[in-house]
Protein backbone atom coordinates (compact mmCIF):
# COMPACT_ATOMS: atom_id res chain seq x y z
CA UNK A 1 0.00 0.00 0.00
CA UNK A 2 1.24 2.97 -1.32
CA UNK A 3 0.75 5.46 1.99
CA UNK A 4 2.54 8.95 1.02
CA UNK A 5 0.13 9.49 -1.67
CA UNK A 6 2.79 10.03 -4.25
CA UNK A 7 2.10 7.49 -6.58
CA UNK A 8 -1.30 7.01 -7.35
CA UNK A 9 -2.96 4.97 -9.55
CA UNK A 10 -3.90 6.31 -13.47
CA UNK A 11 -7.43 6.01 -12.91
CA UNK A 12 -6.71 7.95 -9.28
CA UNK A 13 -4.22 10.13 -11.37
CA UNK A 14 -7.71 10.72 -13.98
CA UNK A 15 -9.70 11.67 -11.13
CA UNK A 16 -7.12 14.19 -9.65
CA UNK A 17 -7.80 15.58 -13.45
CA UNK A 18 -11.08 15.73 -13.66
CA UNK A 19 -11.94 17.32 -10.29
CA UNK A 20 -12.18 21.06 -10.54
CA UNK A 21 -10.12 23.66 -8.32
CA UNK A 22 -11.27 24.53 -4.54
CA UNK A 23 -14.56 22.07 -5.19
CA UNK A 24 -16.29 20.22 -2.30
CA UNK A 25 -15.56 16.65 -2.85
CA UNK A 26 -17.16 13.36 -0.83
CA UNK A 27 -15.24 10.11 -0.90
CA UNK A 28 -16.96 7.10 -1.00
CA UNK A 29 -14.91 4.03 0.35
CA UNK A 30 -11.62 6.79 0.65
CA UNK A 31 -9.65 4.04 2.26
CA UNK A 32 -6.40 5.04 3.35
CA UNK A 33 -7.19 8.69 2.01
CA UNK A 34 -4.42 8.62 -0.90
CA UNK A 35 -7.26 10.22 -3.25
CA UNK A 36 -8.42 12.56 -1.04
CA UNK A 37 -4.68 13.40 0.30
CA UNK A 38 -3.84 14.47 -3.61
CA UNK A 39 -7.26 16.00 -4.02
CA UNK A 40 -6.63 18.32 -1.42
CA UNK A 41 -3.01 18.97 -2.14
CA UNK A 42 -3.39 19.57 -5.89
CA UNK A 43 -6.97 21.29 -6.02
CA UNK A 44 -7.59 22.66 -2.41
CA UNK A 45 -10.65 20.91 -2.12
CA UNK A 46 -12.75 20.50 1.31
CA UNK A 47 -12.59 17.18 1.46
CA UNK A 48 -14.53 14.44 3.32
CA UNK A 49 -14.22 10.43 3.43
CA UNK A 50 -16.25 7.50 4.34
CA UNK A 51 -14.79 4.47 5.10
CA UNK A 52 -15.98 1.46 6.98
CA UNK A 53 -12.31 0.01 7.63
CA UNK A 54 -10.93 0.21 11.11
CA UNK A 55 -7.39 1.01 10.14
CA UNK A 56 -7.86 3.08 7.05
CA UNK A 57 -9.63 5.63 9.08
CA UNK A 58 -6.45 5.66 11.25
CA UNK A 59 -4.54 6.54 8.39
CA UNK A 60 -6.87 9.14 6.79
CA UNK A 61 -7.16 11.24 10.17
CA UNK A 62 -3.18 11.25 9.99
CA UNK A 63 -3.14 12.37 6.97
CA UNK A 64 -5.68 15.40 8.34
CA UNK A 65 -8.62 14.33 6.00
CA UNK A 66 -11.83 14.52 7.42
CA UNK A 67 -13.45 11.22 7.42
CA UNK A 68 -16.45 9.18 8.40
CA UNK A 69 -16.29 5.56 9.89
CA UNK A 70 -19.33 4.53 8.77
CA UNK A 71 -21.01 2.12 5.77
CA UNK A 72 -21.57 3.56 1.90
CA UNK A 73 -24.63 1.84 2.14
CA UNK A 74 -26.63 4.22 4.74
CA UNK A 75 -23.71 7.04 4.68
CA UNK A 76 -25.41 9.45 2.01
CA UNK A 77 -29.35 10.42 3.31
CA UNK A 78 -27.91 12.59 6.20
CA UNK A 79 -26.73 14.47 3.05
CA UNK A 80 -28.71 17.65 1.24
CA UNK A 81 -29.30 17.64 -2.27
CA UNK A 82 -26.08 18.97 -4.04
CA UNK A 83 -24.03 18.96 -0.85
CA UNK A 84 -20.90 18.13 -3.17
CA UNK A 85 -19.68 19.38 -6.58
CA UNK A 86 -18.59 15.96 -6.78
CA UNK A 87 -19.31 12.52 -5.25
CA UNK A 88 -16.43 9.73 -5.76
CA UNK A 89 -17.21 5.93 -5.92
CA UNK A 90 -14.37 4.83 -7.66
CA UNK A 91 -13.23 0.81 -6.77
CA UNK A 92 -16.26 0.72 -4.56
CA UNK A 93 -19.20 0.56 -6.64
CA UNK A 94 -18.99 -3.26 -6.66
CA UNK A 95 -18.53 -3.77 -3.29
CA UNK A 96 -22.06 -1.79 -1.94
CA UNK A 97 -25.37 -3.74 -1.52
CA UNK A 98 -27.20 -1.77 -3.46
CA UNK A 99 -25.22 -0.17 -6.54
CA UNK A 100 -28.56 1.52 -7.63
CA UNK A 101 -29.55 3.19 -4.05
CA UNK A 102 -26.24 4.38 -3.77
CA UNK A 103 -25.47 5.77 -7.57
CA UNK A 104 -29.33 7.75 -6.96
CA UNK A 105 -27.65 8.92 -3.51
CA UNK A 106 -25.04 10.20 -5.05
CA UNK A 107 -26.57 11.92 -7.81
CA UNK A 108 -28.81 13.61 -5.40
CA UNK A 109 -25.86 14.82 -3.20
CA UNK A 110 -23.58 15.78 -5.73
CA UNK A 111 -23.57 17.46 -8.86
CA UNK A 112 -21.12 15.19 -10.48
CA UNK A 113 -20.28 11.91 -9.99
CA UNK A 114 -17.42 9.83 -10.46
CA UNK A 115 -17.57 6.21 -10.96
CA UNK A 116 -14.94 3.78 -11.05
CA UNK A 117 -14.92 -0.21 -10.52
CA UNK A 118 -13.33 -3.21 -12.72
CA UNK A 119 -15.01 -4.72 -15.81
CA UNK A 120 -16.34 -7.86 -15.86
CA UNK A 121 -15.97 -8.75 -19.91
CA UNK A 122 -12.29 -8.12 -19.81
CA UNK A 123 -10.38 -10.43 -22.56
CA UNK A 124 -8.65 -11.93 -19.58
CA UNK A 125 -11.90 -12.48 -17.41
CA UNK A 126 -13.71 -13.94 -20.83
CA UNK A 127 -10.64 -16.42 -21.11
CA UNK A 128 -11.13 -17.42 -17.73
CA UNK A 129 -14.71 -18.30 -17.52
CA UNK A 130 -15.87 -18.65 -21.09
CA UNK A 131 -12.68 -21.62 -22.25
CA UNK A 132 -11.27 -22.14 -18.30
CA UNK A 133 -14.54 -22.58 -16.54
CA UNK A 134 -13.18 -20.64 -13.39
CA UNK A 135 -13.96 -17.47 -12.12
CA UNK A 136 -11.70 -15.21 -13.40
CA UNK A 137 -9.00 -13.90 -11.01
CA UNK A 138 -7.34 -10.72 -12.82
CA UNK A 139 -5.40 -7.71 -12.02
CA UNK A 140 -8.53 -5.70 -11.35
CA UNK A 141 -10.72 -8.85 -9.82
CA UNK A 142 -7.73 -9.83 -7.45
CA UNK A 143 -9.58 -12.07 -5.14
CA UNK A 144 -10.80 -15.85 -4.79
CA UNK A 145 -14.80 -16.85 -5.33
CA UNK A 146 -14.06 -17.06 -1.04
CA UNK A 147 -13.07 -14.22 -0.30
CA UNK A 148 -13.57 -11.50 -2.46
CA UNK A 149 -14.86 -8.02 -0.79
CA UNK A 150 -16.99 -7.40 -4.67
CA UNK A 151 -20.85 -7.91 -4.53
CA UNK A 152 -21.58 -7.38 -7.87
CA UNK A 153 -20.32 -8.26 -11.44
CA UNK A 154 -20.38 -5.57 -14.17
CA UNK A 155 -19.02 -4.95 -17.46
CA UNK A 156 -18.68 -1.91 -19.26
CA UNK A 157 -21.05 -2.00 -21.38
CA UNK A 158 -23.62 -3.02 -18.38
CA UNK A 159 -23.09 0.27 -17.21
CA UNK A 160 -23.72 2.13 -20.15
CA UNK A 161 -27.12 0.61 -20.29
CA UNK A 162 -28.33 1.20 -16.87
CA UNK A 163 -27.25 4.89 -17.50
CA UNK A 164 -29.69 4.98 -20.97
CA UNK A 165 -32.17 3.24 -19.02
CA UNK A 166 -31.89 5.52 -16.07
CA UNK A 167 -31.66 8.52 -17.54
CA UNK A 168 -27.87 9.18 -16.39
CA UNK A 169 -25.84 11.60 -18.20
CA UNK A 170 -22.87 10.27 -19.15
CA UNK A 171 -20.31 13.20 -19.73
CA UNK A 172 -17.00 11.50 -19.65
CA UNK A 173 -15.17 7.82 -19.60
CA UNK A 174 -12.18 6.79 -19.10
CA UNK A 175 -10.77 3.46 -19.65
CA UNK A 176 -7.73 1.44 -17.81
CA UNK A 177 -5.64 -1.44 -18.03
CA UNK A 178 -3.53 -1.22 -14.66
CA UNK A 179 -0.96 0.92 -15.90
CA UNK A 180 -2.23 2.80 -19.33
CA UNK A 181 -5.18 4.24 -20.63
CA UNK A 182 -7.53 2.38 -23.40
CA UNK A 183 -8.73 3.87 -26.39
CA UNK A 184 -10.34 0.71 -28.07
CA UNK A 185 -12.78 -1.38 -27.65
CA UNK A 186 -12.64 -0.98 -23.92
CA UNK A 187 -15.19 -3.81 -22.51
CA UNK A 188 -12.47 -6.17 -24.40
CA UNK A 189 -9.32 -4.40 -23.14
CA UNK A 190 -10.55 -2.27 -20.18
CA UNK A 191 -9.66 -3.74 -16.99
CA UNK A 192 -11.60 -1.00 -15.78
CA UNK A 193 -13.55 1.56 -16.28
CA UNK A 194 -14.36 5.29 -14.62
CA UNK A 195 -17.37 7.20 -15.69
CA UNK A 196 -18.05 10.94 -14.99
CA UNK A 197 -21.66 11.29 -14.34
CA UNK A 198 -24.70 13.77 -14.07
CA UNK A 199 -28.56 13.47 -13.34
CA UNK A 200 -29.96 13.50 -16.90
CA UNK A 201 -33.12 15.05 -17.86
CA UNK A 202 -36.20 13.15 -16.80
CA UNK B 1 -1.69 3.13 33.30
CA UNK B 2 0.56 5.76 32.75
CA UNK B 3 2.01 5.91 28.96
CA UNK B 4 5.98 5.26 28.68
CA UNK B 5 7.98 7.98 28.99
CA UNK B 6 8.31 11.51 31.15
CA UNK B 7 5.08 12.89 32.53
CA UNK B 8 4.34 16.47 33.18
CA UNK B 9 5.88 15.97 36.44
CA UNK B 10 4.45 17.56 39.76
CA UNK B 11 2.07 19.57 39.14
CA UNK B 12 -0.08 21.60 41.77
CA UNK B 13 -4.04 22.68 41.57
CA UNK B 14 -4.95 26.55 41.21
CA UNK B 15 -7.72 27.95 41.93
CA UNK B 16 -9.98 30.92 40.46
CA UNK B 17 -12.30 33.02 42.53
CA UNK B 18 -15.07 35.26 40.17
CA UNK B 19 -18.70 36.45 40.31
CA UNK B 20 -17.76 38.87 43.77
CA UNK B 21 -20.96 41.03 44.58
CA UNK B 22 -22.17 42.43 43.07
CA UNK B 23 -21.73 40.52 39.57
CA UNK B 24 -23.17 36.92 40.78
CA UNK B 25 -22.86 34.42 38.20
CA UNK B 26 -26.63 33.56 37.30
CA UNK B 27 -27.31 29.78 36.87
CA UNK B 28 -29.79 28.42 34.30
CA UNK B 29 -32.29 27.77 36.98
CA UNK B 30 -32.47 31.55 37.50
CA UNK B 31 -30.68 31.45 40.52
CA UNK B 32 -27.05 33.06 41.25
CA UNK B 33 -24.00 32.12 43.18
CA UNK B 34 -21.29 34.34 44.54
CA UNK B 35 -18.86 34.01 45.18
CA UNK B 36 -17.82 30.78 42.67
CA UNK B 37 -14.70 29.15 42.78
CA UNK B 38 -13.43 27.16 40.00
CA UNK B 39 -10.36 24.72 41.05
CA UNK B 40 -7.92 24.47 37.69
CA UNK B 41 -4.73 22.62 36.88
CA UNK B 42 -2.49 23.50 33.47
CA UNK B 43 0.27 22.11 31.51
CA UNK B 44 2.67 23.11 28.99
CA UNK B 45 2.85 26.87 27.91
CA UNK B 46 0.94 29.11 26.59
CA UNK B 47 2.23 30.09 23.10
CA UNK B 48 2.80 34.38 22.64
CA UNK B 49 -0.60 34.56 20.34
CA UNK B 50 -2.21 32.50 22.47
CA UNK B 51 -3.44 30.23 20.49
CA UNK B 52 -2.25 26.62 21.92
CA UNK B 53 -4.47 26.45 25.11
CA UNK B 54 -6.52 23.15 25.12
CA UNK B 55 -9.61 22.80 27.85
CA UNK B 56 -10.06 19.24 28.66
CA UNK B 57 -12.69 18.46 30.52
CA UNK B 58 -13.63 15.60 33.12
CA UNK B 59 -16.85 13.07 33.41
CA UNK B 60 -18.59 12.69 36.43
CA UNK B 61 -16.47 12.42 38.94
CA UNK B 62 -13.58 13.56 37.43
CA UNK B 63 -11.50 16.69 39.02
CA UNK B 64 -9.18 19.11 37.73
CA UNK B 65 -5.80 16.61 38.42
CA UNK B 66 -5.44 15.32 34.90
CA UNK B 67 -2.09 15.07 34.58
CA UNK B 68 1.24 14.74 36.48
CA UNK B 69 1.18 14.33 39.92
CA UNK B 70 0.65 16.61 43.04
CA UNK B 71 4.03 16.30 45.82
CA UNK B 72 4.24 13.42 47.83
CA UNK B 73 1.22 11.52 45.72
CA UNK B 74 1.72 8.32 43.83
CA UNK B 75 -1.04 8.51 41.56
CA UNK B 76 -0.91 10.91 38.59
CA UNK B 77 -4.29 12.41 37.54
CA UNK B 78 -7.07 10.64 35.11
CA UNK B 79 -5.63 11.39 31.79
CA UNK B 80 -2.00 10.98 32.43
CA UNK B 81 -1.60 8.80 29.84
CA UNK B 82 -3.08 11.02 27.49
CA UNK B 83 -1.73 14.54 28.59
CA UNK B 84 2.25 14.95 28.48
CA UNK B 85 5.19 15.36 26.43
CA UNK B 86 4.67 13.83 23.27
CA UNK B 87 1.50 12.30 24.30
CA UNK B 88 -1.62 12.69 22.61
CA UNK B 89 -2.12 16.53 24.55
CA UNK B 90 1.17 17.46 23.78
CA UNK B 91 2.27 19.84 26.58
CA UNK B 92 5.38 20.26 24.12
CA UNK B 93 2.82 21.72 21.77
CA UNK B 94 -0.08 22.79 23.98
CA UNK B 95 -1.30 24.85 26.43
CA UNK B 96 -3.73 22.30 28.52
CA UNK B 97 -6.04 23.57 31.21
CA UNK B 98 -8.34 21.75 33.19
CA UNK B 99 -10.84 22.42 35.59
CA UNK B 100 -13.05 20.90 37.90
CA UNK B 101 -17.11 21.55 37.23
CA UNK B 102 -19.09 23.76 38.68
CA UNK B 103 -20.87 21.83 41.81
CA UNK B 104 -18.15 19.70 42.30
CA UNK B 105 -16.42 18.78 45.08
CA UNK B 106 -12.57 19.27 44.57
CA UNK B 107 -11.95 22.47 45.05
CA UNK B 108 -14.73 23.97 42.67
CA UNK B 109 -17.98 25.75 44.31
CA UNK B 110 -20.29 23.24 44.83
CA UNK B 111 -23.12 22.19 47.37
CA UNK B 112 -20.46 20.85 50.39
CA UNK B 113 -19.17 24.82 49.89
CA UNK B 114 -20.06 27.45 52.51
CA UNK B 115 -22.55 29.51 51.77
CA UNK B 116 -21.40 33.03 52.73
CA UNK B 117 -25.13 34.16 53.72
CA UNK B 118 -25.07 31.33 56.07
CA UNK B 119 -21.38 30.26 56.99
CA UNK B 120 -22.56 26.76 56.41
CA UNK B 121 -22.62 24.42 53.58
CA UNK B 122 -24.91 25.37 50.50
CA UNK B 123 -25.98 21.72 50.76
CA UNK B 124 -29.60 21.20 49.10
CA UNK B 125 -29.78 25.43 49.09
CA UNK B 126 -27.34 24.90 46.58
CA UNK B 127 -29.31 26.05 43.14
CA UNK B 128 -29.41 23.33 40.61
CA UNK B 129 -26.89 23.54 37.70
CA UNK B 130 -26.49 22.32 34.19
CA UNK B 131 -23.61 21.45 31.77
CA UNK B 132 -24.28 24.77 29.88
CA UNK B 133 -23.32 26.40 33.53
CA UNK B 134 -20.24 24.54 34.29
CA UNK B 135 -19.23 25.61 30.78
CA UNK B 136 -20.24 29.45 31.36
CA UNK B 137 -18.25 29.12 34.60
CA UNK B 138 -15.09 27.56 32.49
CA UNK B 139 -15.56 30.62 30.08
CA UNK B 140 -14.59 32.97 32.67
CA UNK B 141 -11.68 30.69 33.87
CA UNK B 142 -10.52 30.89 30.08
CA UNK B 143 -11.30 35.06 30.04
CA UNK B 144 -8.84 34.75 33.31
CA UNK B 145 -6.16 32.99 31.71
CA UNK B 146 -6.19 35.37 28.84
CA UNK B 147 -7.39 33.19 25.79
CA UNK B 148 -9.77 34.36 23.35
CA UNK B 149 -10.09 31.24 21.19
CA UNK B 150 -9.20 27.71 22.00
CA UNK B 151 -7.50 25.50 19.64
CA UNK B 152 -9.35 22.34 21.36
CA UNK B 153 -12.40 21.71 23.98
CA UNK B 154 -11.92 17.84 24.83
CA UNK B 155 -13.32 15.41 26.93
CA UNK B 156 -15.29 11.80 27.82
CA UNK B 157 -18.44 11.30 28.77
CA UNK B 158 -19.57 14.01 30.70
CA UNK B 159 -16.75 16.31 29.53
CA UNK B 160 -17.52 15.27 25.66
CA UNK B 161 -20.95 16.76 26.59
CA UNK B 162 -19.23 20.13 28.29
CA UNK B 163 -17.25 20.12 24.83
CA UNK B 164 -20.58 19.89 23.01
CA UNK B 165 -21.81 22.87 24.75
CA UNK B 166 -18.34 25.15 24.51
CA UNK B 167 -18.87 24.45 20.73
CA UNK B 168 -22.65 25.66 20.61
CA UNK B 169 -22.45 28.52 23.57
CA UNK B 170 -19.15 29.67 22.39
CA UNK B 171 -19.05 28.94 18.57
CA UNK B 172 -16.59 31.97 18.15
CA UNK B 173 -14.05 30.92 20.78
CA UNK B 174 -13.14 27.17 19.55
CA UNK B 175 -11.35 26.22 16.90
CA UNK B 176 -12.31 21.92 17.40
CA UNK B 177 -14.37 20.14 19.04
CA UNK B 178 -13.43 16.66 20.55
CA UNK B 179 -16.64 14.64 22.17
CA UNK B 180 -15.56 11.41 23.27
CA UNK B 181 -17.84 8.47 24.51
CA UNK B 182 -20.65 10.82 24.92
CA UNK B 183 -24.11 12.47 23.70
CA UNK B 184 -25.93 15.20 22.62
CA UNK B 185 -28.37 14.10 25.19
CA UNK B 186 -29.23 11.57 27.66
CA UNK B 187 -31.04 8.39 26.85
CA UNK B 188 -34.03 7.32 29.31
CA UNK B 189 -31.34 4.39 30.09
CA UNK B 190 -28.40 6.79 31.31
CA UNK B 191 -31.08 9.19 33.27
CA UNK B 192 -32.40 5.37 34.78
CA UNK B 193 -28.97 4.55 35.80
CA UNK B 194 -27.99 7.97 37.21
CA UNK B 195 -31.77 7.94 39.41
CA UNK B 196 -30.68 4.46 40.71
CA UNK B 197 -27.74 6.19 42.44
CA UNK B 198 -29.37 9.36 43.69
CA UNK B 199 -32.18 6.92 45.06
CA UNK B 200 -29.18 5.35 46.87
CA UNK B 201 -28.00 8.57 48.58
CA UNK B 202 -31.04 10.00 49.36
CA UNK B 203 -32.65 6.54 50.65
CA UNK B 204 -29.45 6.41 53.42
CA UNK B 205 -30.56 7.68 56.94
CA UNK B 206 -27.42 9.69 56.78
CA UNK B 207 -28.67 11.58 54.15
CA UNK B 208 -30.93 14.02 55.97
CA UNK B 209 -32.00 15.75 53.37
CA UNK B 210 -28.81 16.88 52.05
CA UNK B 211 -27.95 17.99 55.68
CA UNK B 212 -25.02 15.86 56.82
CA UNK B 213 -21.93 17.97 57.01
CA UNK B 214 -20.18 17.36 59.74
CA UNK B 215 -21.94 14.87 61.20
CA UNK B 216 -21.93 10.69 60.14
CA UNK B 217 -22.03 10.84 56.28
CA UNK B 218 -24.82 8.86 53.92
CA UNK B 219 -21.52 6.51 53.02
CA UNK B 220 -23.60 3.76 52.02
CA UNK B 221 -26.10 5.57 49.77
CA UNK B 222 -23.06 6.87 48.07
CA UNK B 223 -21.02 3.51 47.95
CA UNK B 224 -24.13 2.06 46.58
CA UNK B 225 -24.24 4.48 43.64
CA UNK B 226 -20.67 4.44 43.18
CA UNK B 227 -21.39 0.53 42.56
CA UNK B 228 -24.03 0.69 39.95
CA UNK B 229 -21.60 2.99 38.37
CA UNK B 230 -19.12 0.92 38.02
CA UNK B 231 -21.24 -1.83 36.63
CA UNK B 232 -22.23 0.32 33.63
CA UNK B 233 -18.57 1.61 32.71
CA UNK B 234 -17.21 -2.07 31.99
CA UNK B 235 -18.27 -4.32 29.81
CA UNK B 236 -19.78 -8.41 30.11
CA UNK B 237 -16.40 -9.35 28.92
CA UNK B 238 -14.18 -6.62 30.11
CA UNK B 239 -15.73 -7.85 33.55
CA UNK B 240 -15.22 -11.80 32.46
CA UNK B 241 -11.70 -11.02 31.68
CA UNK B 242 -11.11 -9.08 35.30
CA UNK B 243 -13.35 -11.58 37.61
CA UNK B 244 -14.42 -14.24 35.74
CA UNK B 245 -16.26 -16.20 38.52
CA UNK B 246 -13.21 -16.48 41.06
CA UNK B 247 -13.30 -16.59 44.63
CA UNK B 248 -11.49 -13.90 46.38
CA UNK B 249 -10.51 -16.15 49.39
CA UNK B 250 -11.57 -19.67 50.03
CA UNK B 251 -14.66 -20.59 49.54
CA UNK B 252 -16.14 -22.97 52.03
CA UNK B 253 -19.40 -22.14 53.08
CA UNK B 254 -22.45 -20.72 51.28
CA UNK B 255 -22.54 -16.77 53.13
CA UNK B 256 -23.92 -12.92 52.06
CA UNK B 257 -20.46 -11.76 52.14
CA UNK B 258 -18.90 -10.64 49.19
CA UNK B 259 -17.06 -13.87 48.33
CA UNK B 260 -16.90 -13.15 44.36
CA UNK B 261 -14.29 -10.96 43.36
CA UNK B 262 -16.43 -8.81 41.27
CA UNK B 263 -18.30 -8.30 44.40
CA UNK B 264 -15.05 -7.51 46.47
CA UNK B 265 -14.01 -5.01 43.57
CA UNK B 266 -17.28 -3.09 43.58
CA UNK B 267 -17.27 -2.81 47.21
CA UNK B 268 -14.03 -1.84 47.54
CA UNK B 269 -14.78 0.89 45.23
CA UNK B 270 -17.84 1.82 46.68
CA UNK B 271 -16.70 2.58 50.37
CA UNK B 272 -13.61 4.42 48.95
CA UNK B 273 -15.20 6.57 47.04
CA UNK B 274 -16.54 8.65 49.96
CA UNK B 275 -13.17 9.40 51.01
CA UNK B 276 -12.85 11.83 47.69
CA UNK B 277 -16.60 12.39 46.80
CA UNK B 278 -19.59 14.36 48.07
CA UNK B 279 -22.56 12.64 48.16
CA UNK B 280 -24.38 16.34 47.26
CA UNK B 281 -22.18 16.95 44.16
CA UNK B 282 -23.27 13.10 43.33
CA UNK B 283 -26.97 14.13 43.11
CA UNK B 284 -26.56 17.72 41.32
CA UNK B 285 -23.82 16.88 38.91
CA UNK B 286 -25.90 13.71 37.67
CA UNK B 287 -28.67 15.53 37.64
CA UNK B 288 -27.03 18.26 35.43
CA UNK B 289 -26.01 15.65 32.52
CA UNK B 290 -29.72 13.84 33.03
CA UNK B 291 -30.84 17.36 31.97
CA UNK B 292 -28.85 17.63 29.33
CA UNK B 293 -30.11 18.72 25.63
CA UNK B 294 -27.71 20.05 23.64
CA UNK B 295 -30.25 20.60 20.65
CA UNK B 296 -32.71 21.64 23.68
CA UNK B 297 -35.89 19.96 21.81
CA UNK B 298 -34.56 21.61 18.37
CA UNK B 299 -32.78 19.51 15.54
CA UNK B 300 -29.07 19.07 16.57
CA UNK B 301 -28.57 20.31 12.68
CA UNK B 302 -30.20 23.15 13.16
CA UNK B 303 -28.48 24.02 16.59
CA UNK B 304 -25.17 23.10 14.94
CA UNK B 305 -25.28 25.57 11.75
CA UNK B 306 -22.75 27.81 11.28
CA UNK B 307 -20.61 26.00 13.74
CA UNK B 308 -17.10 26.34 12.40
CA UNK B 309 -15.24 24.22 15.17
CA UNK B 310 -13.97 20.85 13.64
CA UNK B 311 -15.38 17.68 14.97
CA UNK B 312 -13.51 14.58 16.12
CA UNK B 313 -15.73 12.58 17.54
CA UNK B 314 -14.84 9.35 18.98
CA UNK B 315 -16.87 6.21 19.63
CA UNK B 316 -16.13 2.91 21.68
CA UNK B 317 -17.98 -0.64 20.05
CA UNK B 318 -18.13 -2.38 23.48
CA UNK B 319 -19.46 1.34 25.08
CA UNK B 320 -23.16 0.15 26.15
CA UNK B 321 -23.70 2.98 28.56
CA UNK B 322 -22.58 5.60 26.11
CA UNK B 323 -23.64 3.61 22.93
CA UNK B 324 -22.17 4.54 19.05
CA UNK B 325 -25.29 5.28 17.91
CA UNK B 326 -25.26 8.69 20.32
CA UNK B 327 -22.21 9.78 18.68
CA UNK B 328 -23.00 8.73 15.14
CA UNK B 329 -26.33 11.00 15.85
CA UNK B 330 -23.70 13.95 16.72
CA UNK B 331 -21.87 12.70 13.70
CA UNK B 332 -24.79 13.01 11.50
CA UNK B 333 -25.99 16.06 12.33
CA UNK B 334 -22.26 17.14 11.82
CA UNK B 335 -22.86 16.10 8.29
CA UNK B 336 -26.59 17.33 8.04
CA UNK B 337 -25.03 21.15 9.63
CA UNK B 338 -22.18 20.83 7.17
CA UNK B 339 -19.79 21.04 10.20
CA UNK B 340 -16.46 19.51 9.31
CA UNK B 341 -15.89 16.13 11.24
CA UNK B 342 -14.43 12.87 11.36
CA UNK B 343 -15.81 10.07 13.45
CA UNK B 344 -14.08 6.69 14.66
CA UNK B 345 -15.45 4.15 16.23
CA UNK B 346 -12.97 2.54 18.17
CA UNK B 347 -12.69 -1.44 18.73
CA UNK B 348 -12.40 -1.83 22.26
CA UNK B 349 -13.45 -4.58 25.04
CA UNK B 350 -13.27 -2.34 28.29
CA UNK B 351 -16.92 -0.42 28.04
CA UNK B 352 -17.75 3.23 28.87
CA UNK B 353 -13.89 3.10 30.74
CA UNK B 354 -12.42 2.65 27.19
CA UNK B 355 -11.71 6.18 27.15
CA UNK B 356 -9.59 6.10 29.90
CA UNK B 357 -7.78 3.13 29.34
CA UNK B 358 -7.89 2.66 25.47
CA UNK B 359 -5.36 5.02 24.80
CA UNK B 360 -2.83 3.92 21.86
CA UNK B 361 -5.64 4.72 18.83
CA UNK B 362 -7.39 7.11 20.59
CA UNK B 363 -4.44 8.95 21.07
CA UNK B 364 -3.58 8.72 17.16
CA UNK B 365 -6.18 9.87 16.51
CA UNK B 366 -6.32 13.04 18.82
CA UNK B 367 -2.63 13.82 18.16
CA UNK B 368 -3.35 14.43 14.34
CA UNK B 369 -6.27 16.29 14.54
CA UNK B 370 -4.67 18.49 16.93
CA UNK B 371 -1.55 19.18 14.92
CA UNK B 372 -4.03 19.43 12.02
CA UNK B 373 -6.17 22.33 13.95
CA UNK B 374 -2.85 24.00 15.06
CA UNK B 375 -1.93 23.77 11.30
CA UNK B 376 -4.89 25.85 10.03
CA UNK B 377 -4.63 29.30 13.51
Amino acid sequence: MDKDGSHLRPDQSAIVEIITQDASVLDLGCGHGELLEALVREKRVRGQGIEIDDEAILDCVAKGLNVFHDDIDRGLSEYGDRSFDFVIINQTFQQVRKPDVVLREALRVGRGVIVGFPNFATLKTRFQLGLRGRTPVTPSLPYDWYDTPNLHFLSILDFVDYCRKSAIRIERTFYFTAKRRVRVLPNLFAETAMFLITKGRV
Amino acid sequence: MAAGGEGVGIVETRYYTFAHKPHPLEVECGKTLSPVTLAYETYGRLNRDKSNGVLVLHALTGDAHAAGLHEGDKNPGWWDNMIGPGKAFDTDRYFIICSNVLGGCRGSTGPSSINPETGKPYALDFPLITVKDMVNAQRLLVDHLGIDRLLSVAGGSMGGMQALQWAVSYPERVRSVIPIATTATHSPQQIAFNEVGRQAIMADPNWNEGDYYGRELPAKGLSVARMVGHITYMSDLSMNEKFGRRFRTCHSHFSFDPNFEVEGYLQYRGENFIKRFDPNSYLYITKAIDYFDLANGRGLQEILRGVKARFLVIAFKSDWLYPAYQSQEIARACKRAGVEATYAELNSTWGHDAFLIEIAEQSHLVSHFLKKAMAAV
